[in-house]
């Protein structure tokens, strides 16, 4: 297991290396860097300055690894706006929408999988059927245009839940959070469901996928032929064999809900890092804008790396041989 | 690692013709089984053709500023303008007629959407194709790559592309493109190897068909109805995405507005009660989006063998 | 049906009819299908792939699928007739007093679950132990069957397992509650031949100590020769002939089990060359009136264009199904 996990933590390291080659060609190479890195305000005497102090005038190769440098030490430049370092800004950002994705996510899977399994289990029902009409329109319609939807019915018209913000938090290992007060959850519903959407229908298709084609095998033939009850067979025999591939793709799917609150948070105003790129852009904070999409590489390969690590642990398979291996 | 793919379940065409049916025959017979998608289907041309001749059938030019006037904002479903023409779905916050600018909205967000597909469309092909027949070093490069970008949600990736190039039809075009072709490389890639491997039995039986011969005759029509059923669903995400990235406000400029930036502009006036400035858009933008997505569903079903019991 | 000494049978089948209504059409699975086991007695059910010998134990179970159904007959396990019994009545049933040990030793056990896991719920789902204990009746099973080192064994996922060890662990499942019945679906193909001998050496004695009545479907005559008490023929879904081993196998009054033993290859025959019956199964789906083995039986004439009856030929235990049986074979002084 450890063999696996160092492998697997090389195999991140170069691929975050890659990205951050990436992501330096793309803001350094193709956009202009004094552009996306020195304020408008800037008068002339201070864009030579700058350039000098970055180091532009050097080869591509300084740059990078000057630019690799720095990035490790957790220097992504400073906010032209707050006046504050970029990352800083970011994490100080980073719970509210952790907050957000997590809740997304245990929504999309809470419901998704007995939704799924049901209409796996009975896939002719009348409510089979609702469910997969569902799910198809969770996958084609935008989270935007939900997410302004809900808030024009829920809020608007029917005034049941606040249309934006956070609402009241408060710390748990110094971290702020908002779904220790009702005030709090109420605030938190909707964007999360707005998230979370997608993603369910995610989860209910593979779950009906994954339910429909286990009920059909002998193993399960067999549990039933030992006398074991119903539940026990659906509540063990199948969700431990669709846990599997619902696991794995939940988890790669984390990154994607991370993304896509850039959406919800705008639409809801949640005081997420996601809101604060929009921000950003708006504002022309480009470090800001640099350091997010720096950090949101890094955390889809962590993101990769912990799924295949729990993947392993889930699937006796492919733990046995990644040992062997 | 595995990851999930909606679209990698189409293997081939149906082919093998029944009685007198061609091929195509009996693809249109099977398609209308399903209600559903019939209708989709009419939707989806009823949409086309008004995104066509969007100039003729608009009752305003919404970029003619000599007609639109401060005046008219924000009204009411069925208000009469100062021009005296009735605006049906309301005006909008620069008082414009809503309803021809959804047309000529809709114009634009079906003009990217399916520009940016067919483009992608092409790129794939050619890469997926280069992939499959040159194997071994050049194709786990490509693979690489594409499985690198897949594992990236397309929203990220369009998102540093405008960031890094801004707003405009032309850098969002560009950025849909690079989004999707990663998705038709795949494709194409599989059928084709599927493709290559019978390839060798039946040169093997004729040697004097030529190589172009063999693209032609037999790995297009097996890489085709993936592709199609692809392509369709590709579309429709096409659109969503540039409808979310104009949301946003890093996809179209405002002077040329998608249904997206439409629904931006009333998303402003949804808590003034002006709910209509982003509803009806939004619903233009529903209805493009979830019959194409039907209409591709009931490709999927139809040209898959393996699901058309 | 008369028992050997008139007690009841462990399993009592009557006209059992279990049909398939497939979108294409019927499929007569098993039709019109009697037999009984007393208990410690060994049938052996044999015929050719798709039969039905398969469907007749998953009917014996209640484990028939969509759009599988018992159309009709009687399953009367101990006087009790289980067609119609209610789902809470099965699940009593399998596993503690009906097991069944199924065909393909790689699909039987579900591949994300410890073996431990899968043997344990067998016996909780019947009877309120301990976990230890159940672990522990668990390993004795294991023993029982000869898997070395079975506490380690338990701990260890089926992938970890060979083919024949895998079908020695789903025999090991079905023994756990000591059944009075037990469905065998050729639970020795997999196996070498020790293992298989060690194995039929366990069944039997299972059967003489406890009285366990079994169930052993088989394509393996020589098997059936030293284990089984009764033979009970299938083809195309219905029974062709059925009677004590010694009466079926030395003197084959079916032309269908004439040939099936005509084929088997056996010293006393060494020499000749073997038998083989031409032609393929027929497909069960809408099978054409008359007796099903027509197209391939040399003594088919115009009578076989009908269904022939279920009949006595010897006026005593000996079923049969068909109008022109190798009766010469009676005639023959026996050895
Ligand atoms: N779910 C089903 N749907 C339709 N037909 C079925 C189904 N299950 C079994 N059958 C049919 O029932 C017949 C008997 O099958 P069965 O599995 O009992 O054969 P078998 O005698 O066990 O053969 P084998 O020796 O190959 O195991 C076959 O013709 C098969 O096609
Ligand atoms: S009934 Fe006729 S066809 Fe059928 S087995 Fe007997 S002789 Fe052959
Ligand atoms: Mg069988």
């Amino acid at each position: 297991m450890t063999v696996f996990i160092i492998r697997r933590l090389m195999q991140a390291a170069v691929v975050v290396f890659f990205m951050s080659f990436l992501v330096f060609s793309g803001v350094f190479v193709i956009g202009d860097p004094v552009d996306i890195l020195i304020s408008d305000e800037a008068d002339e005497e201070d864009r030579e300055r700058a350039i000098a102090a970055l180091g532009l005038d050097k080869p591509f190769h300084i740059q990078y690894l000057r630019f690799l440098g720095k990035a490790l030490q957790g220097d992504l430049g400073e906010s032209f706006i707050f006046e504050e370092p970029a990352l800083l800004l970011i994490l100080e950002r980073m719970p509210a929408t952790m907050e957000l994705a997590l809740f997304a996510l245990l929504l999309a899977v809470v419901l998704g999988i007995p939704l799924g399994m049901w209409a796996g289990l009975k896939p002719d029902s009348v409510a089979a059927k609702s469910i997969m009409t569902g799910s198809i329109l969770g996958f084609s319609l935008p989270t935007f245009w939900v997410g302004i939807m809900m808030m024009m019915l829920f809020a608007v018209m029917l005034g049941w839940l606040p249309s934006t913000g956070r609402g009241e938090t408060s710390e748990i290992f110094g971290l702020e959070v908002s779904f220790t007060s009702w005030d709090g959850i109420r605030h938190l519903l909707m964007p999360a469901i707005n998230l979370s959407l997608f993603k369910l229908a995610l989860v209910i298709r593979l779950s009906r996928a994954g339910t429909k084609e286990v009920i059909h095998q002998d193993y399960i033939k067999f549990a039933r032929a030992k006398g074991v009850s119903r539940n026990r067979i659906i509540l063990v025999h199948v969700l431990k064999n669709i846990m599997i591939p619902v696991v794995t793709v939940i988890g790669l799917e984390f990154g994607g809900l991370v993304a896509f609150s850039i959406v919800t948070e705008t639409v809801f105003a949640w005081p997420g890092m996601g809101k604060l790129l929009i921000d950003s852009i708006g504002l022309l904070d480009r470090p800001v804008i640099v350091a997010y999409l720096t950090i949101i590489v890094f955390l889809f390969v962590i993101i990769n790396l912990v799924v295949d690590i729990l993947y392993s642990i889930l699937d006796p398979r492919v733990r046995l041989q990644e040992m062997k291996a | 690692m595995t990851v999930i793919n909606e679209d990698a379940g189409v293997a081939s065409a149906g082919q093998g013709s029944e009685g007198v049916e061609t091929p195509f025959q009996r693809f249109v017979s099977d398609f209308t089984e399903s209600k559903i998608a019939v209708v989709s289907a009419f939707v989806v041309l009823a949409i086309v053709f008004i995104a066509v001749f969007a100039p003729l059938i608009a009752p305003t030019d919404p970029y003619d500023l000599s007609i639109v006037t401060v005046a008219d904002k924000t009204m009411a479903p069925g208000a009469v303008m100062q021009s005296g023409q009735i605006a049906h779905m309301g005006t909008d916050g620069s008082g414009r007629d809503l309803l021809s600018g959804m047309i000529y909205g809709l114009r634009i967000s079906l003009g990217i959407g399916i520009g940016s597909a067919v483009v992608a469309l092409a790129i794939g092909v050619v890469v997926g194709l280069i992939a499959a027949y040159a194997g071994g070093r050049v194709d786990s490069v490509i693979m690489r790559l594409v499985d690198m970008q897949l594992s990236f949600p397309a929203i990220l990736i369009a998102l540093v592309l405008l960031v890094t190039l801004g707003k405009g039809v032309d850098k969002t075009l560009f950025a849909l493109i690079v989004v999707q072709w990663a998705y038709y490389a795949r494709t194409v890639r599989g059928s084709a190897l599927v493709e290559r491997r019978k390839e060798y039995i039946e040169s093997a039986q004729c040697l004097a068909l030529s190589k172009a011969r063999i693209l032609y005759r037999h790995l297009f029509p097996n890489v085709l109805a993936p592709l199609i059923v692809v392509g369709t669903m590709q579309t429709a995400h096409a659109i969503a995405l540039e409808a979310t990235l104009s949301f946003l406000g890093i996809g179209m400029e405002q002077t040329e507005p998608s249904l997206g930036s439409l629904i931006s502009n009333g998303f402003q006036y949804i808590h003034s009660g002006h709910y209509w400035i982003s509803i009806f858009p939004g619903l233009a933008l529903l209805f493009t989006i979830v019959s194409i997505n039907l209409v591709g569903d009931r490709l999927r079903d139809v040209l898959n063998p393996r699901l058309a019991k | 049906m008369a028992g050997s000494n008139g007690s009841v049978p462990t399993l009592d089948v009557e006209n059992l009819q279990t049909y398939f209504f497939t979108k294409a059409g019927v499929v007569k699975a098993v039709d019109e299908v009697s037999f009984s086991v007393q208990p410690g007695k060994v049938l052996g059910l044999v015929g050719e792939s798709g039969s039905g010998k398969t469907v007749t134990g998953f009917s014996i179970m209640g484990l028939v699928d969509e759009p599988g159904r018992i159309a009709g007959g009687h399953i009367k396990f101990r006087g009790e007739d289980l067609v119609g019994a209610s789902e809470d009545r099965w699940q009593q049933l399998r596993g503690n007093q009906i097991a069944m040990i199924f065909q393909d030793p790689m699909m039987t056990l579900n591949p994300v679950l410890r073996i431990d896991t899968q043997m344990i719920e067998a016996i909780q789902a019947h009877e309120n132990v301990s976990r230890d204990e159940a672990r522990q009746r668990s390993r004795d099973a294991l023993g029982q069957v000869g898997i070395p080192s079975p506490d380690e064994r338990l701990k260890a996922y089926p992938h970890q397992f060979s083919g024949g060890m895998r079908q020695r662990v789903s025999i090991a499942i079905a023994l756990l509650n000591k059944p009075d019945l037990i469905v065998a679906d050729e639970p020795t193909t997999a196996l070498d031949v020790t293992i298989q001998a060690q194995i039929l050496y366990e069944a039997q004695k299972l059967c003489k100590e406890t009285g366990t009545a079994m169930i052993w479907i088989t394509h393996d005559l020589t098997v059936v020769a030293g284990l089984a008490d009764e033979v009970a023929v299938m083809y195309a879904g219905r029974l062709v002939e059925h009677g004590s081993v010694d009466d079926v196998l030395d003197k084959p009054l079916h032309p269908y089990t004439h040939g099936l033993i005509g084929s088997v290859p056996s010293r006393n025959k060494r020499g000749k060359p073997l038998e083989q019956i031409p032609g393929m199964t027929p497909s069960l789906l809408n099978l054409p009136p008359g007796c099903a083995f027509k197209t391939r039986c040399p003594r088919a004439d115009a009578a076989c264009e009908t269904a022939p009856d279920v009949t006595k030929p010897d006026g005593g235990h000996r079923l049969l199904r068909c109008h022109h049986p190798h009766l010469d074979e009676l005639a023959e002084v026996p050895a």
